[in-house]
């Protein structure tokens, strides 16, 4: 018999907290991920269903942030749907189901790690990070971005000293040690 | 040098990755009489102009778009972007 125990992306049983003075970096365990990219002469049928699930359609550089179901653009007809893991555990199935053969969904929870960068220091340490311009960017703007040689993308949350970072998941150690660094030497 | 995507404003050019020049788009047709010597310029005879150059380039590390870039291999001035699926539909692909 199997005893399979659920890790995070940085291997520890518990979500990692790493506490600064002026910035907090928390792994975020709690998210499930999902694409949706629109196929072929179905784009306005898509756009309507991810409207009527979000509120809006993200354009380029921009993400909805509705509870419980969040989503951001990825580029041209693809989205990036999130929600918490404990209400939407099948969060692909149930996209998948929504959109019919509207669009195409990928499963991308086990592809990311999420890290929540929240502080009064979060513009100081996500400006040695990456060359997106957080200070300027605006609640509900997200970008795709390089941080430490790793396509990552950054998504401003609703409060105003809040950043998601969504990197690769098996270089979630490469980018913890990017954040954990660049928080180090902003302190 | 920037490259102002049709999308995204003006980027970097070190989130692109060149992808060659931009007449890959028109693939040959394979049922043509010409289509061996047509296949053989598609996939080795390259202008090599010094001036104006119409090249595909991709976003590798933003939206992952590819992009029709007009640029002048010279000057490395750029005077138009557009995306390479508006490019490919205008001439009749992927329809």
């Amino acid at each position: 018999m199997h005893d399979l125990k659920p890790v995070t992306a940085l291997g520890g049983s518990e979500p990692r907290v790493d506490t600064f003075a002026h910035v907090t970096l928390s792994e975020n365990d709690g998210l499930v991920l999902a694409s949706v990219a629109a196929r072929l002469g179905q784009e306005d049928r898509c756009h309507s269903v991810i409207a009527k699930m979000l509120g809006a359609v993200p354009g380029p550089g921009q993400a909805v942030l509705h509870d419980p179901e969040t989503g951001f653009w990825m580029g041209p007809d693809q989205w990036m749907i999130s929600a918490p893991k404990t209400s939407h555990p099948l969060l692909a199935d149930d996209l998948k189901q929504r959109f019919g053969d509207a669009a195409s969904i990928t499963e991308q929870t086990g592809a990311w790690a999420c890290f929540d960068l929240q502080g009064p220091g979060m513009v100081d340490v996500s400006e040695r990070l990456c060359a997106a311009p957080v200070r300027r960017m605006q609640a509900g703007d997200a970008q795709r971005t390089v941080i430490h040689q790793l396509g990552c993308f950054v998504i401003r949350g609703a409060d105003a000293d809040h950043l998601r970072i969504l990197g690769p998941r098996a270089s979630a150690g490469t980018l913890h040690h990017a954040l954990v660094t660049a928080a180090q030497s902003t302190a | 040098m920037i490259i102002q995507h049709p999308l995204l404003g003006p980027r970097d050019a070190a989130e692109f990755t060149y992808m060659g020049d931009a007449k890959l788009i028109d693939r040959p047709d394979w049922q043509s009489e010409t289509a061996a010597q047509d296949f053989y310029a598609y996939g080795y005879l390259r202008d090599n102009p010094a001036g104006w150059h119409k090249e595909l380039w991709f976003h590798e590390a933003g939206d992952r778009s590819w992009l029709v870039v007009t640029r002048n291999t010279v000057t490395h001035e750029i005077s138009e972007v557009a995306l390479a699926r508006d490019v490919a539909r205008a001439r009749g692909r992927s329809k």
